[in-house]
C-alpha cells in the first residue's frame, strides 16, 4: 500500500497540519476554533480525531508544547518570568503551578538544576562520556581500562 | 547480569547537521552535549518518551579511533546507505509519516503493511536509514 492509498489520508494530513500549526504558533493566542475551521472539521470532530492520533486534546497538546519550550528556554538560562511570557502563558502564578505539576519541580528549581548541569558538562565532560569512548579518543590519560583487558 | 542498554551509537558525517535533523526534524531531545576534543562533542539525543536510552551522534572525523583511511571508508559506506542502525516505533505511523515528511525527512518506503506490522523507512541527513514501525 503506497502512502497515498492508506485509509483516510486526507484526514491525517489535515490533523497533522493542525499539529504543525500548534508547533509553530504555540506562543501566540491560538484559537482552537480557528484551527478546526482551517482543518475543515467541526470542533467536536477535530478534537476527537486529534486526541485519537496524539493522545491529547489540541489544548492539552498546546500546553505540553509550551512547557517543553519553556524547559528549553530555562536550559539556556532565560529568566523564569521572561520564559513564561515568551511561550504564550499570561499568568506567571498559574504557569508556575502548572510547571511544577507537570515537571515535578518549580521553574526556578529547574532553571538552577539545568544551569548546574550545563556548567558540569562544560567543566567536567568526562563525567558524562562513557570511559571506553573517552579512552579510545585519547581524552582519558589515567585509566586502567587496557590493564583490565 | 546485564540489566539495560544506556547508549547506542549512530555514526554521523556532521554533528551540527545531525543535531538539526534529530532535534528539529525528528523531535528528539538533547540529553548530553559536552565538549570532546577538537572538532567534536559528546552529543546524545533520545526520543521524547525514552530519555534513558541515549543515542550518541558520533562524528566520523579523524581521531585516534578513526585514521584518515577509516574516515574515508566509513563516510563512503554511510553515504551510500549501508547502515540501518535502529527501529523506532510510534503510536500512529500514518500521522508520524505525514508529519516527518512535512518537516523534510526523506522516506525510502511509505507506510506499508507487512506481516510484522506497518513499516516505513526513512534516512537521516548522513545516509543512515531507520525503520519506523507500528505493530498492528
Amino acid at each position: 500500500m503506497s502512502a497515498d492509498q492508506y485509509p483516510k489520508v486526507y484526514l491525517y494530513r489535515r490533523i497533522v497540519a493542525s499539529k504543525l500549526f500548534i508547533d509553530k504558533h504555540y506562543a501566540e493566542n491560538i484559537d482552537l476554533d480557528n484551527i478546526s475551521d482551517e482543518a475543515y472539521f467541526s470542533k467536536f470532530h477535530f478534537i476527537r480525531l486529534f486526541k485519537k492520533i496524539y493522545g491529547k486534546t489540541p489544548h492539552q497538546y498546546l500546553i505540553s508544547v509550551r512547557i517543553e519550550k519553556i524547559k528549553e528556554l530555562l536550559k539556556t538560562g532565560v529568566p523564569v518570568s521572561e520564559a513564561c511570557y515568551a511561550v504564550g502563558f499570561e499568568s506567571l502564578t498559574s504557569f508556575s503551578g502548572l510547571f511544577k505539576k507537570t515537571v515535578g519541580v518549580t521553574p526556578t528549581a529547574y532553571l538552577t538544576q539545568q544551569q548546574q548541569l550545563k556548567t558540569q558538562m562544560q567543566s567536567n565532560p568526562l563525567k558524562f562520556i562513557p570511559g571506553c569512548y573517552a579512552l579510545k579518543h585519547g581524552l582519558m590519560k589515567n585509566s586502567n581500562f587496557e590493564e583490565v583487558l | 547480569m546485564i540489566t539495560k542498554m544506556t547508549h547506542a551509537c549512530v555514526y554521523v558525517l556532521n554533528q551540527d547537521s545531525a543535531y538539526d535533523f534529530y532535534v528539529n526534524k525528528l523531535g528528539f531531545k538533547v540529553i548530553t552535549d559536552a565538549p570532546m576534543g577538537p572538532g567534536a562533542r559528546w552529543l546524545t539525543v533520545a526520543p521524547p518518551e525514552q530519555p534513558e536510552l541515549e543515542i550518541t551522534l558520533f562524528p566520523v572525523v579523524e581521531s585516534p579511533v578513526f585514521p584518515k583511511e577509516t574516515v574515508k571508508t566509513m563516510t563512503d559506506l554511510i553515504k551510500k546507505g549501508t547502515f540501518g542502525p535502529a527501529v523506532f516505533t510510534c503510536n500512529d505511523i500514518y500521522a508520524t509519516y505525514e508529519e516527518l515528511k512535512a518537516r523534510g525527512v526523506e522516506f525510502k518506503k511509505a507506510p506499508t503493511k507487512e506481516f510484522y506490522g506497518t513499516e516505513a523507512l526513512f534516512k537521516d541527513d548522513s545516509g543512515n536509514w531507520f525503520s519506523l514501525n507500528q505493530q498492528d
